[in-house]
């Protein structure tokens, strides 16, 4: 078996569309002071970054979504997408 | 005799002691069970108690649900043993899959901590058994997460299944359908956002809550007898 490499993920979470987000909202409402009042559809979000060691890219990819949909996501009201590339050094 | 109840504490649960309290004062004897348990036996019932378990992060429940004890806990449930979460032990239950839905950020953007009305929807649960439908009740909530919601399938099941334990007469926090409570199909396990422990003495302007953890403890002296019959 090949030695497991280093590959950096990213996962982002975000509420599913049709759930309300008062974050979003209150940051979009926010923007007039700011002189910006042509930004619409503020959703916020979470975004996740760590390494994994994993034989290949498909490996690190399914690692990685048993962490989004396990644990970073609630997938009753929301959802997540996942990133695998070689982490730099091992490249 | 009386009931005994576990009071399962995570790091960072605050109202362990009031809910030991609480039920203690209606003759029931009450210890904590800690997070790394992993075994509930001994129990009439269960009480999952308000607070921040591991300070909230991620989301309101999110790691406690990985908690050893939580295992203990479906197995409690899924024997028919009384499970009751408050506030943060309520969305810890729907983390665990063990009561459906989730727990959103309010909708007014405020933490709110004050006194609600609530209305009793159902007379079928381990809470709210020999309570009349329509009691209301005057308890705390005190939450920044207790907006529930569920997709519409989810919503319609619980209606048709009067699984809707408490609803809220001026809803508060955006809760689909004004809910403030539900439980699973078994009935034996029932989440809700306010605070019966904190509506439990006069001294507290309410003794309201009293109604729900006297049912809770009828509950559990009945399935802790089952326990010892079987």
């Amino acid at each position: 078996m090949a030695d497991p490499a280093l590959f950096s993920v990213l996962v982002e979470v975000r509420l599913r569309e049709g759930i309300a987000d008062p974050q979003g909202a209150t940051i979009e409402r926010a923007l007039p002071a700011l002189g910006l009042t042509g930004v619409t559809g503020v959703r916020a979000g979470k975004s996740f970054r760590f390494d994994i060691a994993a034989a290949d890219d498909a490996d690190a990819l399914a690692q990685a979504t048993v962490v989004a949909d396990r644990l970073l996501a609630n997938p009753v009201i929301e959802e997540s997408s996942v990133t695998v590339h070689p982490a730099g050094g091992s490249a | 005799m009386a009931p005994r109840v576990g009071v399962v504490i995570f790091p960072g649960t605050n109202c362990e002691h009031d809910a030991i309290l609480a039920v203690q004062r209606l003759g029931a004897s009450a210890d904590l069970v800690w997070h790394g348990d992993t075994s509930v036996s001994g129990y009439d019932a269960l009480i999952l108690p308000g607070g921040f378990a591991h300070g909230d992060y991620l989301r309101p429940g999110a790691i406690a649900r990985f908690s050893p004890v939580m295992e203990a806990v479906a197995g409690f449930a899924a024997s028919g043993g009384p499970v009751v979460g408050i506030c943060n032990g309520f969305q810890v239950l729907t983390e665990a899959g063990l009561l459906p839905g989730a727990l959103q950020k309010n909708r007014g953007l405020r933490f709110l901590c004050t006194t609600v009305r609530l209305r009793v929807e159902t007379s079928d649960s381990v809470l709210t058994s020999g309570v009349a439908v329509g009691t209301e009740l005057a308890i705390p909530i005190n939450h920044f997460e207790g907006n529930y919601t569920c997709d519409a399938e989810t919503l319609a099941r619980l209606r048709d299944d009067e699984r809707v334990v408490l609803r809220y007469v001026d809803n508060p926090n955006g809760s689909v359908d004004n809910i403030a409570g539900v439980c699973n199909e078994a009935r034996n396990v029932v989440g809700l956002m306010p605070h019966p422990e904190r509506a439990s003495d006069p001294l507290l302007g309410s003794v309201d809550g009293s109604v729900l953890l006297r049912a809770l403890l009828g509950s559990a002296t009945l399935s802790g007898s089952g326990e010892t019959a079987a």
